[in-house]
Formats: structure tokens, sequence, C-alpha cells
């Protein structure tokens, strides 16, 4: 390698390291708008929000004698990123599936945008503006990427029986999705997967794939379960900032995520399960140091050496 | 033997009227299996009811015959309800159990004897396709060298064929539109179709209506060729026969069923006349083989080359080999 590049690169990194610094030092309009909005929020679980989008009120989901989940009272502040964290089996893909009528709690009451959408089915709460992705992706995988994304489109006229006979009914309209979903692919860095089955991507494409697909529905809020597992650092950066970009334009996000680091720097409010209660809520920095939160992590460790004879 | 006559013989039975038909319930269902997913192992019941619709229609109620294939058609519709409504929110299985089971049972009420007043029971239904043979343009039969067609054959084949690549068009159609994205979407994964907002029921019971539809008009059609049907030539090898042909061609591919269709009654004829011609031209010693087992051997022989097939050519005949390097499932 010629010193040149060398150079060039260095001077890539130190531009990169400091457009990070920067970005520490002054957060964006959307995370000072949810930091004002949270701010006398008391970190207490179950604790009330001043504008919530979502409101759960005593879920509980049992597997058999396994207590998957057993939510009192959960609310999330609209406009913010609100992270879902704990241990691997707490129960945080449970609670997914509850709120989003992919699985069927045992009892419980929930509402969206303040109306109750208690047992309606996933379809009908995806359309009321509540989208998830799922952890174990779901790509189409005999369809093109770009079929992909456009499946996400909603209020699309083609898709009814007889309409979709009448192309001129609609060509317009799959035009203008067509276009919105090559911008999608272009913030997704997939543009070159454009044509290619879904089935043919990595694990971390499909993972982008997907959520580009979520995107696609214009949701008011949306779920992601793990959404930067299997992606690579580097784009984990860029999948970052369009999850605060998200943010700023006013939708709000809920994410899994197991990578501290990940969760420290996007988050506005840190939600922590473990056996499938809520047992810490608050400010990403007070969670750090909530004890509650560090003996579920740690728990099972400690039990482990408990029984440990020797 | 004379190679050229087993050869037209060969040919008049890839160009018939059954391969039509066949073809036309094979895209039915295709529209099932190769763009929906749904595990139709009943079509032949569709089949059924298409057949029985226009042949009671026109012998008990006096309808004309084009009404009485409307309501094979609509007795198609219903049968796709009564199967889709409790099935298709469950697992594929259940359809795939319900839809063999309910052919059957059509088949044993149809022939039953407190059916038989409107049925004809095991003697099916004769003579009321009339009104079809009545409308033949064709005055005379068409000669293509050894080929021949009857004018009543021609008629068929014309109306059957046309009634076919409609059927193909109108799947074009659908598939290439956002409708289809859906279907195929559901194919792939339901949960997925579904969190981004598609009632997934919905789109499965279009899909089985259309196709059980398609399955209704072969059916009306299969009745109107021989103009007598009975219980017992809707049996459950039928539906495999559809299998065969939507899987040798190509499944999920428009054409597939009808390119499938072509090539199985072409193997199948062939094999029958170069059997028959072979055996009395004394090729084949006489212990080895009598007429009789003529129809399992060519049978065999099909399958044979079916299994050759999905060794060398899994996606069929025409099928996708983009779609096949991904291993699906
Ligand atoms: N379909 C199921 N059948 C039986 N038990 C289940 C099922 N789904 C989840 N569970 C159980 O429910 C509990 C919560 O699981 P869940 O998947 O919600 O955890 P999670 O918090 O998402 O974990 P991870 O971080 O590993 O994804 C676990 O104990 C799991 O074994
Ligand atoms: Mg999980």
């Amino acid at each position: 390698m010629s010193d040149d590049t060398h150079a060039e690169i260095v001077a890539q990194r130190e531009a990169v390291v400091e457009q990070e610094r920067a970005h520490e030092a002054e957060p964006s309009a959307g995370a000072r708008r949810a930091a004002q909005a949270l701010a006398g929020v008391a970190n207490t679980p179950g604790v009330a929000k001043p504008d919530p989008i979502l409101v759960a009120d005593d879920m509980a989901r049992h597997f058999g004698g396994v207590r998957a989940v057993e939510v009192e009272h959960l609310e999330v502040q609209r406009g913010t990123i609100t992270a879902l964290i704990g241990p691997n089996g707490a129960g945080k893909s449970t609670f997914f599936n509850l709120i989003t009528g992919f699985d069927r709690p045992d009892s419980g009451r929930w509402a969206f945008e303040g109306r109750d959408i208690t047992g309606r089915p996933p379809h009908r709460i995806a359309r009321a503006g509540m989208v998830r992705t799922f952890q174990l992706t779901k790509a189409l995988t005999r369809l093109t990427s770009l079929e992909n994304l456009m499946l996400g489109a909603t209020g699309q006229r083609g898709e009814g029986m007889l309409a979709s006979l009448l192309r001129p009914s609609w060509a317009a309209q799959e035009a203008q999705i067509t276009s919105r979903a090559e911008e999608l692919l272009d913030r997704f860095n997939l543009t070159h997967m454009r044509d290619e089955f879904a089935g043919t991507m990595s694990g971390g494409q499909r993972k982008l794939l997907e959520m580009a697909r979520a995107l696609m529905v214009q949701p008011q809020m949306i779920l992601l379960d793990e959404p930067m597992a299997g992606v690579n650092p580097a784009l984990t950066q860029s999948l970052l900032g369009h999850i605060e970009a998200l943010r700023d334009e006013g939708m709000t996000i809920v994410l899994v995520e197991h990578d501290m680091d990940v969760i420290m720097s996007i988050s506005d409010w840190v939600v922590c399960f473990a056996q499938g209660q809520v047992i810490a809520e608050g400010r990403p920095d007070d969670i750090r140091k909530d004890s509650a939160v560090i003996d579920a992590y740690l728990g099972t460790h400690r039990a482990l050496h408990e029984e440990d004879p020797s | 033997m004379d190679i050229l006559a087993v050869l037209s013989v060969a040919i008049r039975g890839a160009l018939g009227p059954e391969a039509a038909i066949y073809a036309l319930a094979a895209i039915g269902l295709n529209m099932h299996f190769g763009y929906t997913g749904l595990l139709n192992f009943g079509q032949v019941g569709f089949m059924l009811v298409g057949a029985y619709g226009t042949a009671i229609s026109v012998l008990s109620f006096g309808f004309p015959l084009w009404a009485g294939v409307l309501v094979g058609m609509a007795c198609a519709v219903v049968l796709a309800l009564i199967l889709g409504v409790p099935t298709l929110r469950l697992r594929g299985d259940y359809l795939a159990i319900a839809t063999i089971a309910a052919a059957e049972v059509l088949r044993y009420v149809y022939r039953s004897s407190f059916a038989e007043p409107v049925t004809g029971g095991v003697y099916g239904l004769v003579q009321f396709a009339g009104s079809f043979y009545e409308l033949n343009p064709f005055s005379g039969p068409l000669e293509l060298g050894p080929l021949r067609f009857g004018d009543r054959a021609l008629w068929l084949m014309t109306v059957a064929w046309g009634i076919t690549l409609l059927a193909a068009v109108l799947v074009w159609l659908l598939i290439h539109s956002p409708w289809g994205r859906v279907l195929r979407a559901v194919r792939e994964d339901e949960e997925a179709a579904r969190s981004l907002g598609k009632n997934v029921f919905a789109y499965k019971m279009q899909a089985l209506v259309l196709g059980g539809v398609l399955g209704a008009l072969a059916g009306a059609l299969l009745a109107i060729n021989s103009q007598a049907i009975t219980p017992d030539a809707f049996i459950p090898i039928i539906t495999f026969y559809l299998w065969t042909i939507m899987i040798l061609g190509g499944a999920s591919r428009v054409l597939g069923p009808i390119i499938g269709s072509i090539v199985f009654w072409f193997l199948l004829t062939f094999l029958d006349a170069f059997l028959r011609g072979a055996m009395s031209a004394g090729w084949i010693p006489g212990g080895l083989l009598v007429p009789s087992d003529i129809g399992a051997v060519r049978f065999a022989a099909v399958g044979l080359g079916l299994m050759l097939l999905m060794m060398f050519r899994p996606a069929g005949l025409i099928g996708n080999r983009k779609e096949l390097r991904l291993d699906v499932r």
C-alpha cells in the first residue's frame, strides 16, 4: 500500500471519529425533544409517560410452566427510541409477539394511539401503524429484494383481485412505490441486490432488508427485534444513524438489543426485562447503574457459582 | 410396426381435448400450489362438482348448457369456501387432508343410491351437451398427413384450448400484479406477509376459490367431451396426474401446466401405441407382457420419467433455474 492511500485512510478515520465526537457532544433535535419529554419521568418500572403511543396492562403469557411474559403496566413514549434489554429468554420477543398480535396473551389489554387493539389480528395491527421485524428474519426468499420492499407499501389499489386485472388503475401507484422502494434500498446499501432473490442474501443483508421492508409500511411505530445482529460494524453505525433519523422525523422506535454500547449511544429510554417482568426502566445512564439490572444480567452467573459443590 | 402411425396417435393425444382439459385443471392447481403454496390433493373434487353441476342443471332443471357450466363453477366456489374456512387459518397440512377427504366423500355421495334420482348413481348421467355439438362450425375432418381430427374433436379442441389459453392469460395478469405479489409472499412466509398488514386468510381463500373454479370448468369440459359422466371417473389418481403435469411442466410458471399436459399426454399415448404396436409385431415375448398390462406399464414409464426429471431438472421442463438454486425451506 502506498503512503498516499495510507494517509488518506487515516484522514478518513479521523474524520469519522471527529464526526462521532461532534455527534456525541451535540444531540440531535429529536434526541433533545425526547429527553425533554421524558425529563420529569421517574425511573420506576411501569411509570406513566406524558404522551404514550403504546400502553400495555396486565399482559401475561405462559408456556406450560414457563412464565414468558408478565407485565403489569408499560408505556412507550411517542417519538422516542426505547430499548428493551434483558438476558436471553427474558421475554422480550414474546412481548413483541403479543402486542403485534402474532401470539395471544393469557390475559391483558393494550392500546395503540389511544385505541384499544387487544386481540386484533396481526395484519390489522400493522395497518394501524405498528409494524415489527422478526428476530429470526423472514425474508421472502423467492421474491426479489425490490419485490420484498414493494410488498410493504400499504393501500395498494392493485392488491384487490379484480382491480389487479386493470393495470392502468394501479400502474401509476406502482411506479411511485417502486421509486420509494429504490430509495430505501439505497439507504440500506442494498441497491446491488435490487433484482436478486432475497433467498440469495446473507444473514446481515436479510436483517437490513427486513427493516427496510417494515419502513415501507410507513408506520408510526416500529418494533425491531435485534436489528443489528449479524450486521457488520461499519454498517451498524450507519444503521444507528438511520434509526435516529427516523426518531427525529417523529417515528417511535422500540428495539431489542444486547449490545450495551449501542443501547447507551442511541436510546432515549431503556426498559429491562427479566423472567418475563419489567424489572427496571429509565434513562440509559440510570439503567447502567441500576442494581436490579446488574443482578438480572449477573444473576444466572452467581446462581451457577452457588450451586457449584466445589 | 408403423412408427409414423404411432407418432400421429401420440400427437393427437398431446393436442386432443383431454390434454387441454387436464392443462386447465392443472392451471387451477398451479394457482393453489405454485403461487400460493396451498396443498390441494383433491383437485378432482372440484372437477367433479363442475361436471355434475353442469349435467344436473341441464338434465334435472332444464337449464341451457352455458348456465349449467356457470352452476358447476358456482358449486366450486361453495366447495372452496367449505374447505377453506375451517382449514386456511391452520397449518398447510390441514387443507391437504381436508381436500383429499372431500374429493373422495363427494365421489361416494354422488354414486350412492340415495342420490341416484339426481346423479344417476354409479351409472352416471348421459346426453346433456347436445346443444354444444349443435353449435359445431366444423363440417368435415381435418387431415394433416397421417394426422386426422374429426369435426367433433376439432370443435372441442378449439373451445377447450381456447379456454385454457384464456385461463393462462388471466393467471399471467393476476400474478404480474400487486395481488400476485401478495400471493407469492404468502407462499414464501405467511407471517411476514401478516406483519406487513396483508390479510393472509383472504388471499388464500381467493386463490383457493379461483383455482377451484378453473378445476370445475375443466370438469365441465370433461363432461361435455364425453357426453357421459360417472362418479368413478373422478378417482383420486386424477389429482395425482394433475400434480405430475404441473411439476413436469414447472410449478409457478404460467405455461408450466400447459407444457406439462402436452408432454404428459404425448408420452402416455405414445407408450400405449408403441407397446401395442411392438406387441403385435412380436417384438415383445408373449410371456413378458400381455395387452392388459399396457395401461400399467405406460404409467410406470411416466413415473420413471418423472423421477429422472426430478433428478436432472427438478424445477420442471420450463422451471426457473435461478429459483432452484435457492434452498427453499
Ligand atoms: N413458542 C414457545 N413455546 C414455548 N416456550 C416459549 C416459546 N416462545 C418463547 N418461549 C419461552 O418464553 C421465554 C421467553 O422467550 P423470548 O423468546 O421472549 O426471550 P427473549 O427475551 O426474546 O430472549 P433472546 O434475547 O434470547 O431473544 C423463554 O423461556 C422461552 O423458552
Ligand atoms: Mg428474542
